[in-house]
């Protein structure tokens, strides 16, 4: 059987080569984290189950499945215009604040400068911006303090050169606690923003 | 009565613009992010042009011309991406933002086609689905890419 297969699948391409209907191939490719996802291909039959990294499955005139293992060099080579238009992936990031306050911790200040100029070059980028408290204070004064974290981003975000239409911000006030507490407790984790680009 | 109702209606409308970023439709499936060369969407019998930042809808036709390509992010985090001279139909785009329940069917009817999953297909197997002209392709994840070679 195994002997069989090459020679089978020579012939089918041989056949594709040939034919005016359309060809058709799909190529699972390794994800960005290395991890390999899995597809499965039906042309009327049982699916096929593609789950290995340039693992291929071309379909002939007749609508039968091969599976082939193809390489990444000819994948770029093959693919290079499409796979060259992906926009950027989405991302998040969580930047934290002093006690009281909308001014960033230091150590976030820090972090956000890159941040926020990376999310400042993506063209057409869309942002939601949503601030958070911990658990002093009173609820409606969270809230306004929340929001004003939130708004504190977008400024900067804007400074930067971030579209001020598709930016959107809110403030949750100390209702989604990031580390569970109970009333008037401080806890630095919880006085945040969230930053989610797409 | 009305004059009340209009007192905190105005506030309202502005605070629910301002969370909008900026009166996006509701409709809107997803955005075109990427755009090199000509390409055109066709919706409901008419051809707009693509542009960096069109929002794209359920029912759309996306084509390419030569040295042309096109990215797309959907609003549940998917990246679709078309390479020349190629042909791709938004068939449904149904997505829960909260439970992340939904359904992702497109339609490669020529061209080239990149994708990396989102949430939609992470929540569900299955639930994203890529047709070809002679192919189903049932997604759990999650980096692609599909050819369907041009009639010669």
């Amino acid at each position: 059987m195994r002997g069989v297969a090459p020679a089978r699948i020579m012939f089918v391409l041989a056949l594709v080569a040939c034919a005016n209907e359309p060809t058709e191939r799909l190529i699972l490719l390794p994800g960005a984290n290395g991890k390999v996802g899995k597809v499965a291909v039906s042309a009327g039959g049982a699916p096929t189950m593609i789950d290995q990294a340039y693992g291929a499955a071309t379909i002939d005139r007749a609508g039968k499945i091969v599976q082939e293992t193809t390489e990444r060099s000819s994948v770029e080579r093959d693919f290079a215009s499409v796979l060259d238009a992906l926009p950027p992936r989405p991302i998040s990031h969580t930047l934290y604040f002093e006690n009281d306050s909308d001014v960033l911790t230091a150590t976030s200040a820090h972090e956000a400068q890159a941040i926020l100029a990376e999310i400042a070059t993506r063209s057409v980028a869309d942002i939601v911006v949503i601030g958070h408290t911990d658990t002093m204070g009173d609820t409606s004064y969270n809230d306004a303090l929340s929001l004003q974290r939130a708004e504190k981003l977008r400024e900067l975000l804007v400074g930067l050169g971030g579209d001020p239409r598709r930016i959107s911000i809110a403030g949750r006030g100390e209702r989604e606690l990031l580390v569970p507490t109970s009333d008037e407790v401080p806890e630095p984790r919880n006085r945040r923003a969230e930053i989610s680009v797409r | 009565m009305s004059h009340r109702v209009q007192h905190w209606a105005i506030p309202l409308v502005t605070l629910l613009l301002m969370l909008g970023g900026g009166g996006v439709p509701a409709t809107e499936v997803a955005t075109i992010k990427v755009l090199r060369g000509t390409v055109s969407v066709e919706r409901n019998g008419q051809v707009l042009p693509g542009n960096l930042g069109l929002a794209l809808e359920e029912a759309d036709q996306v084509v390419t011309g030569a040295d042309s390509a096109l990215g797309m992010t959907f609003q549940d985090n998917s990246l679709l991406s078309l390479g020349p001279n190629s042909r791709l139909t938004v068939d449904r785009f149904q997505f829960n933002s909260t439970t992340h329940d939904g359904t992702f069917e497109t339609s490669l009817k020529q061209g080239k086609l990149a994708v990396v999953s989102g949430k939609i297909a992470k929540h569900k197997e299955d639930a994203m689905k890529v047709r070809t002209p002679s192919s189903i392709i049932g997604v759990r994840g999650t980096e692609f890419v599909v050819e369907v070679a041009a009639r010669r």
